[in-house]
Protein backbone atom coordinates (compact mmCIF):
# COMPACT_ATOMS: atom_id res chain seq x y z
CA UNK A 1 0.00 0.00 0.00
CA UNK A 2 1.00 3.54 -0.78
CA UNK A 3 0.71 6.27 0.74
CA UNK A 4 0.85 9.26 -1.53
CA UNK A 5 1.05 12.73 -1.06
CA UNK A 6 -2.85 13.51 -0.80
CA UNK A 7 -3.45 10.39 1.53
CA UNK A 8 -0.52 11.89 3.97
CA UNK A 9 -2.28 15.40 3.90
CA UNK A 10 -5.89 14.14 4.83
CA UNK A 11 -3.96 11.85 7.55
CA UNK A 12 -2.09 14.85 9.01
CA UNK A 13 -5.55 16.99 8.48
CA UNK A 14 -7.82 15.01 9.86
CA UNK A 15 -5.49 14.28 13.19
CA UNK A 16 -4.77 17.90 13.67
CA UNK A 17 -8.34 18.55 13.48
CA UNK A 18 -9.71 15.80 16.18
CA UNK A 19 -7.21 16.90 18.68
CA UNK A 20 -8.05 20.60 18.20
CA UNK A 21 -11.77 19.75 18.61
CA UNK A 22 -10.99 17.83 21.63
CA UNK A 23 -8.67 20.42 23.22
CA UNK A 24 -11.83 21.65 25.66
CA UNK A 25 -11.91 17.98 26.50
CA UNK A 26 -8.42 17.19 26.81
CA UNK A 27 -7.92 20.49 29.38
CA UNK A 28 -10.78 19.39 31.46
CA UNK A 29 -9.27 15.75 32.05
CA UNK A 30 -6.13 17.59 32.84
CA UNK A 31 -7.69 19.57 35.63
CA UNK A 32 -8.58 17.35 37.57
CA UNK A 33 -5.42 14.72 38.10
CA UNK A 34 -3.08 17.76 36.61
CA UNK A 35 -1.85 21.04 35.49
CA UNK A 36 -4.89 21.75 33.40
CA UNK A 37 -3.04 22.60 30.25
CA UNK A 38 -3.36 19.45 28.16
CA UNK A 39 -5.41 20.60 25.39
CA UNK A 40 -4.23 23.92 25.10
CA UNK A 41 -0.96 23.16 24.60
CA UNK A 42 -1.72 20.02 21.87
CA UNK A 43 -4.28 22.43 20.48
CA UNK A 44 -1.13 24.47 19.74
CA UNK A 45 1.38 22.27 18.35
CA UNK A 46 -1.40 20.53 15.80
CA UNK A 47 -2.70 24.28 14.72
CA UNK A 48 1.01 24.58 14.14
CA UNK A 49 1.12 20.86 12.25
CA UNK A 50 -2.46 22.35 10.22
CA UNK A 51 -0.31 25.50 9.10
CA UNK A 52 2.60 24.01 7.80
CA UNK A 53 0.44 21.08 6.26
CA UNK A 54 0.73 21.55 2.59
CA UNK A 55 4.72 21.82 3.14
CA UNK A 56 4.52 18.66 5.19
CA UNK A 57 2.73 16.38 2.98
CA UNK A 58 5.03 17.36 -0.02
CA UNK A 59 7.67 15.41 1.70
CA UNK A 60 7.84 11.42 1.66
CA UNK A 61 6.43 9.29 4.28
CA UNK A 62 9.20 9.04 6.84
CA UNK A 63 10.36 12.86 6.34
CA UNK A 64 6.81 14.01 7.21
CA UNK A 65 6.07 12.34 10.02
CA UNK A 66 9.75 13.56 11.04
CA UNK A 67 8.65 17.10 10.48
CA UNK A 68 5.04 16.85 12.13
CA UNK A 69 7.44 15.12 15.27
CA UNK A 70 9.54 18.13 14.85
CA UNK A 71 6.61 21.06 15.34
CA UNK A 72 5.08 19.39 18.21
CA UNK A 73 8.57 18.89 20.24
CA UNK A 74 8.99 22.51 19.39
CA UNK A 75 5.11 24.15 19.84
CA UNK A 76 3.10 22.33 22.51
CA UNK A 77 5.38 23.29 25.32
CA UNK A 78 4.25 20.09 28.08
CA UNK A 79 6.08 16.81 28.59
CA UNK A 80 3.54 15.56 25.47
CA UNK A 81 5.63 17.97 22.89
CA UNK A 82 8.18 15.72 23.61
CA UNK A 83 6.17 12.64 24.03
CA UNK A 84 4.05 12.93 21.26
CA UNK A 85 6.92 14.28 18.98
CA UNK A 86 9.02 11.34 20.21
CA UNK A 87 6.42 9.07 18.86
CA UNK A 88 6.30 10.48 15.35
CA UNK A 89 10.01 11.15 14.76
CA UNK A 90 10.67 7.29 15.56
CA UNK A 91 7.90 6.42 12.76
CA UNK A 92 8.97 8.64 10.25
CA UNK A 93 12.69 7.16 11.28
CA UNK A 94 11.27 3.44 10.88
CA UNK A 95 8.34 4.19 7.63
CA UNK A 96 8.62 4.35 3.98
CA UNK A 97 5.76 5.68 1.40
CA UNK A 98 5.34 2.33 0.65
CA UNK A 99 4.34 0.72 3.66
CA UNK A 100 2.62 -2.36 5.05
CA UNK A 101 0.38 -3.46 7.70
CA UNK A 102 3.72 -5.60 9.04
CA UNK A 103 6.04 -2.76 8.84
CA UNK A 104 3.44 0.01 10.78
CA UNK A 105 3.39 -3.17 13.20
CA UNK A 106 7.36 -2.98 13.75
CA UNK A 107 7.41 1.06 13.20
CA UNK A 108 4.87 1.47 15.92
CA UNK A 109 6.68 -0.51 18.29
CA UNK A 110 9.71 1.00 17.82
CA UNK A 111 7.94 4.17 18.63
CA UNK A 112 6.32 2.69 21.79
CA UNK A 113 9.54 1.87 22.97
CA UNK A 114 11.08 5.19 22.22
CA UNK A 115 8.15 7.16 24.06
CA UNK A 116 8.90 4.63 27.02
CA UNK A 117 12.25 5.96 26.80
CA UNK A 118 11.80 9.34 26.69
CA UNK A 119 9.32 9.25 29.13
CA UNK A 120 11.02 6.92 31.60
CA UNK A 121 7.45 4.96 31.56
CA UNK A 122 5.91 1.71 31.67
CA UNK A 123 2.61 0.49 30.79
CA UNK A 124 0.26 0.62 33.99
CA UNK A 125 1.19 3.85 34.91
CA UNK A 126 -2.25 5.61 33.74
CA UNK A 127 -0.04 7.19 30.77
CA UNK A 128 -0.82 7.38 26.98
CA UNK A 129 1.61 4.28 27.00
CA UNK A 130 -1.84 2.22 28.75
CA UNK A 131 -3.73 2.99 24.91
CA UNK A 132 -0.26 2.56 22.75
CA UNK A 133 0.68 -0.74 24.05
CA UNK A 134 -2.52 -2.67 23.60
CA UNK A 135 -2.94 -0.79 20.26
CA UNK A 136 0.02 -2.19 18.78
CA UNK A 137 -0.94 -5.66 20.59
CA UNK A 138 -4.21 -5.55 18.02
CA UNK A 139 -2.03 -4.25 14.90
CA UNK A 140 -0.12 -7.01 15.49
CA UNK A 141 -2.83 -9.75 15.49
CA UNK A 142 -3.81 -8.03 11.77
CA UNK A 143 -7.02 -9.40 10.36
CA UNK A 144 -10.45 -8.20 9.41
CA UNK A 145 -11.62 -4.97 10.48
CA UNK A 146 -8.73 -3.76 11.88
CA UNK A 147 -9.75 -0.05 12.08
CA UNK A 148 -12.48 -0.54 13.78
CA UNK A 149 -10.85 -2.52 16.15
CA UNK A 150 -7.85 -0.40 16.60
CA UNK A 151 -10.50 2.23 17.20
CA UNK A 152 -12.20 -0.03 20.13
CA UNK A 153 -8.85 -1.48 21.71
CA UNK A 154 -8.32 2.85 21.89
CA UNK A 155 -11.02 3.62 23.70
CA UNK A 156 -11.72 0.47 25.78
CA UNK A 157 -7.51 0.91 27.15
CA UNK A 158 -8.16 4.74 27.82
CA UNK A 159 -11.21 3.91 29.97
CA UNK A 160 -9.32 1.65 31.54
CA UNK A 161 -6.85 4.07 32.79
CA UNK A 162 -9.82 5.54 34.90
CA UNK A 163 -9.12 2.90 37.23
CA UNK A 164 -5.71 3.24 37.51
CA UNK A 165 -3.81 5.18 39.60
CA UNK A 166 -0.82 7.33 38.05
CA UNK A 167 2.91 6.74 38.44
CA UNK A 168 4.55 8.89 36.13
CA UNK A 169 3.76 12.51 35.40
CA UNK A 170 2.01 15.00 37.60
CA UNK A 171 -1.00 12.92 38.15
CA UNK A 172 1.11 10.95 40.81
CA UNK A 173 1.47 13.59 43.14
CA UNK A 174 -2.27 12.71 43.63
CA UNK A 175 -1.37 9.34 44.31
CA UNK A 176 -4.69 7.15 45.29
CA UNK A 177 -6.62 10.56 44.55
CA UNK A 178 -5.54 10.19 40.67
CA UNK A 179 -7.80 7.00 40.54
CA UNK A 180 -11.32 7.65 38.99
CA UNK A 181 -10.20 10.01 36.42
CA UNK A 182 -9.47 9.29 33.19
CA UNK A 183 -5.55 10.16 32.11
CA UNK A 184 -5.86 12.83 29.47
CA UNK A 185 -2.51 11.55 27.38
CA UNK A 186 -4.25 8.08 27.13
CA UNK A 187 -7.75 10.35 25.69
CA UNK A 188 -5.28 12.26 23.49
CA UNK A 189 -3.68 9.01 22.07
CA UNK A 190 -7.00 7.39 21.61
CA UNK A 191 -8.58 10.39 19.65
CA UNK A 192 -5.80 10.18 17.63
CA UNK A 193 -5.37 6.65 16.83
CA UNK A 194 -9.43 7.32 16.29
CA UNK A 195 -8.71 9.44 13.63
CA UNK A 196 -6.23 7.30 11.51
CA UNK A 197 -8.55 4.16 11.77
CA UNK A 198 -11.07 6.98 10.43
CA UNK A 199 -8.62 7.67 7.23
CA UNK A 200 -7.64 3.96 6.67
CA UNK A 201 -11.75 3.00 6.32
CA UNK A 202 -12.12 5.75 4.15
CA UNK A 203 -14.73 7.62 6.90
CA UNK A 204 -12.51 11.14 7.40
CA UNK B 1 34.14 31.86 25.59
CA UNK B 2 34.03 31.67 29.34
CA UNK B 3 36.27 29.30 31.63
CA UNK B 4 33.56 28.32 33.64
CA UNK B 5 30.64 26.11 33.69
CA UNK B 6 27.65 27.39 32.05
CA UNK B 7 24.45 26.81 34.23
CA UNK B 8 20.77 26.95 32.55
CA UNK B 9 17.39 27.37 34.66
CA UNK B 10 14.10 25.83 33.04
CA UNK B 11 11.41 26.65 35.45
CA UNK B 12 7.32 26.40 34.52
CA UNK B 13 7.20 30.01 35.12
CA UNK B 14 9.37 32.87 33.46
CA UNK B 15 9.07 34.64 37.06
CA UNK B 16 10.53 31.47 38.87
CA UNK B 17 13.26 30.75 36.85
CA UNK B 18 14.35 35.20 36.42
CA UNK B 19 14.20 34.79 40.37
CA UNK B 20 16.61 32.27 40.75
CA UNK B 21 18.51 33.55 38.19
CA UNK B 22 19.10 36.87 40.28
CA UNK B 23 19.55 34.71 43.31
CA UNK B 24 22.62 32.75 41.43
CA UNK B 25 23.95 36.36 40.15
CA UNK B 26 24.01 37.60 43.64
CA UNK B 27 26.25 34.93 44.90
CA UNK B 28 28.55 34.60 41.67
CA UNK B 29 28.35 37.62 39.71
CA UNK B 30 29.47 37.60 36.18
CA UNK B 31 31.56 34.46 36.54
CA UNK B 32 29.05 31.86 35.63
CA UNK B 33 27.56 32.10 31.90
CA UNK B 34 23.86 32.01 33.10
CA UNK B 35 20.74 31.49 30.93
CA UNK B 36 16.82 30.72 31.93
CA UNK B 37 13.59 30.51 30.61
CA UNK B 38 10.54 30.30 31.84
CA UNK B 39 6.84 29.36 29.90
CA UNK B 40 5.36 27.75 27.27
CA UNK B 41 5.48 28.67 23.65
CA UNK B 42 2.76 31.25 24.15
CA UNK B 43 4.01 33.05 27.39
CA UNK B 44 1.66 30.75 30.13
CA UNK B 45 3.11 27.97 32.57
CA UNK B 46 4.83 25.87 30.93
CA UNK B 47 8.36 24.77 28.96
CA UNK B 48 9.42 25.33 25.98
CA UNK B 49 12.12 23.27 23.57
CA UNK B 50 13.00 26.26 21.77
CA UNK B 51 13.26 28.40 24.51
CA UNK B 52 15.75 26.10 26.46
CA UNK B 53 17.87 25.78 23.36
CA UNK B 54 18.24 28.87 22.76
CA UNK B 55 18.67 29.67 27.05
CA UNK B 56 21.56 26.54 26.58
CA UNK B 57 23.46 28.93 23.40
CA UNK B 58 23.32 31.70 26.12
CA UNK B 59 25.22 29.85 28.73
CA UNK B 60 27.59 28.34 26.42
CA UNK B 61 30.92 27.16 27.59
CA UNK B 62 32.99 24.57 26.28
CA UNK B 63 33.66 22.87 29.49
CA UNK B 64 29.46 22.39 29.78
CA UNK B 65 25.95 23.26 30.71
CA UNK B 66 24.77 22.17 33.63
CA UNK B 67 20.51 22.64 33.71
CA UNK B 68 18.29 22.44 36.72
CA UNK B 69 14.86 22.08 36.25
CA UNK B 70 11.20 22.07 38.34
CA UNK B 71 8.59 19.82 37.37
CA UNK B 72 8.16 16.92 34.98
CA UNK B 73 7.58 18.47 31.50
CA UNK B 74 10.60 20.67 31.90
CA UNK B 75 13.11 17.54 32.85
CA UNK B 76 11.81 16.00 29.71
CA UNK B 77 11.60 19.35 27.50
CA UNK B 78 15.25 19.61 28.80
CA UNK B 79 16.51 16.45 27.34
CA UNK B 80 14.79 16.76 24.53
CA UNK B 81 16.38 20.00 23.86
CA UNK B 82 19.66 18.41 24.30
CA UNK B 83 18.97 15.62 21.85
CA UNK B 84 18.39 18.32 19.40
CA UNK B 85 21.47 20.09 20.09
CA UNK B 86 24.27 19.74 17.57
CA UNK B 87 26.06 16.42 18.12
CA UNK B 88 29.39 18.12 19.06
CA UNK B 89 27.28 20.00 22.12
CA UNK B 90 25.04 17.13 22.92
CA UNK B 91 27.31 15.45 25.23
CA UNK B 92 28.60 18.59 27.18
CA UNK B 93 24.46 19.44 28.65
CA UNK B 94 23.22 17.72 31.77
CA UNK B 95 20.12 17.60 33.41
CA UNK B 96 20.59 17.97 37.26
CA UNK B 97 18.49 15.92 39.54
CA UNK B 98 17.92 18.49 42.31
CA UNK B 99 15.55 21.06 43.29
CA UNK B 100 15.49 24.52 40.91
CA UNK B 101 16.55 27.19 43.23
CA UNK B 102 18.86 25.83 45.88
CA UNK B 103 20.61 23.25 42.96
CA UNK B 104 20.80 26.23 40.62
CA UNK B 105 22.64 28.35 43.61
CA UNK B 106 24.34 25.52 44.49
CA UNK B 107 25.30 24.40 40.98
CA UNK B 108 26.36 27.89 40.30
CA UNK B 109 28.72 28.28 42.91
CA UNK B 110 30.59 24.89 42.54
CA UNK B 111 31.44 26.08 38.90
CA UNK B 112 32.47 29.97 39.76
CA UNK B 113 35.29 27.76 41.75
CA UNK B 114 36.44 26.21 38.00
CA UNK B 115 35.22 22.70 38.98
CA UNK B 116 34.33 20.18 36.41
CA UNK B 117 30.78 19.54 34.94
CA UNK B 118 30.68 16.41 36.61
CA UNK B 119 31.59 18.13 40.12
CA UNK B 120 28.81 21.09 39.36
CA UNK B 121 26.22 18.11 38.56
CA UNK B 122 27.39 16.25 41.83
CA UNK B 123 27.15 19.33 44.11
CA UNK B 124 23.43 20.85 42.90
CA UNK B 125 22.23 16.62 43.36
CA UNK B 126 24.15 16.17 47.06
CA UNK B 127 23.29 20.18 47.65
CA UNK B 128 26.64 19.91 49.30
CA UNK B 129 30.29 21.67 47.97
CA UNK B 130 32.09 18.85 47.00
Amino acid sequence: MMIDSQARKLLFETVAQRVIASADELTDLDRAIGDGDHGTNMRRGFEAVLTTVDELSAKNLGESLRGLGTTLVMKVGGASGPLYGTLFMSLGKSLGDEVSRERVADAFAAAVEAVKARGKSDVGQKTMLDVLAPVLEVLREGGDGLPLRLKAAARDAAEKTIQMRAIRGRASFLGERSIGHMDPGARSSALIIDAIADVMEGFA
Amino acid sequence: MSENVGIVIVSHSADVARGTALMVEQMVGREVPLGWCGGDPDGGLGTSVEAIMKAIDRAWSERGVAILVDLGGAETNSEMAIEMLPEERRGRVVVCNAPVVEGAVMAATEAASGATLEAVRRTAEELTPI
